[in-house]
């Protein structure tokens, strides 16, 4: 038996190192990978907490599942338009690093 | 034998998403990124989410991860530099991503008691019973979502298309 707590605590864990890989990564697409791994993370906490509602009430909840479900499907649109991004950034600049992307900057 | 599978598991997330983190070059973390994302359907398949499980190994570990890599291989994406904007980050992202899982860990922990124990085996959610939402109650989203995925490949084509 492993109590709910553990997996948020898991869940926890793992978006505090997409946090941290997110500021810390100079790399544009390692920044994008960690914003995916974010991802993951708040989708193991909708995962427990199907369980745990599941439980509590008694019967079979699946309304949280259904929210992951959306999420991949958005993610893999997000992931797609993200690396066309990329990859035309890429023919621009003729850089990955985040830090001479700055067009933009005053 | 859950806490097993879930120790086990759980440690190959972190290890993973720690060398994401640390490993310098892009293909690397991109790598280490299918290691947390394979044993994250694990643990999906420990909380009773079989269809979760399977379309996370084919959508996250399958199809998104092949795209990286291939856009990291097509991009020839070297070893990143350290630069005057990184040592600032290390200042600001390590504290406040200790801070966060600490913060995190402590409300959930202290919580502990309210929330319920998983046993395995009960309460699995067959993919019959997330279809029976997602065509009854959720029919419309659920076609909007095509949509939106033939949106996204024809930005996806339009963007990396080469220009003339």
């Amino acid at each position: 038996m492993v109590p709910i707590a553990y997996y948020l605590v898991l869940s926890a864990i793992l978006f505090s190192i997409g946090v941290a890989a997110f500021l810390i990564k100079r790399n544009i697409i390692t920044v994008f990978m960690s914003i995916e791994l974010m991802l993951n993370a708040v989708n193991l906490t909708f995962v427990a907490f199907t369980r745990h509602w599941s439980q509590v009430t008694g019967h079979l909840q699946v309304n949280g599942q259904i929210f992951v479900f959306f999420v991949m499907v958005v993610a893999a649109a997000e992931a797609a338009v993200g690396l066309a991004i990329i990859i035309s950034v890429f023919r621009a600049r003729n850089t990955l690093a985040v830090d001479q992307i700055d067009l933009m900057k005053l | 034998m859950h806490l097993a599978l879930f120790i086990i598991f759980g440690a190959f997330c972190i290890a993973g998403a720690l060398n994401l983190l640390l490993q310098r070059h892009p293909i690397n973390s991109a790598l280490s990124l299918i290691v947390v994302m394979t044993s994250l359907a694990v643990l999906y398949l420990l909380l009773g989410a079989e269809f979760l499980a399977v379309a996370q190994v084919i959508v996250y570990s399958g199809a998104i991860m092949v795209l990286f890599t291939f856009v990291i291989m097509l991009l020839n994406a070297g070893k990143e530099e350290r630069t005057h904007g990184s040592k600032m980050a290390y200042v600001a992202g390590f504290p406040g991503a200790a801070i966060l899982v600490c913060l995190l860990t402590f409300i959930f922990l202290s919580h502990k008691g309210d929330f319920a124990k998983a046993r395995l085996g009960e309460y699995l959610v067959t993919t019959s019973d997330l279809s029976q939402v997602l065509f009854t109650k959720l029919l419309l989203p659920f076609e909007v979502t095509s949509v939106l995925i033939l949106i996204a490949i024809l930005g996806a084509v339009a963007l990396a298309r080469k220009e003339h």
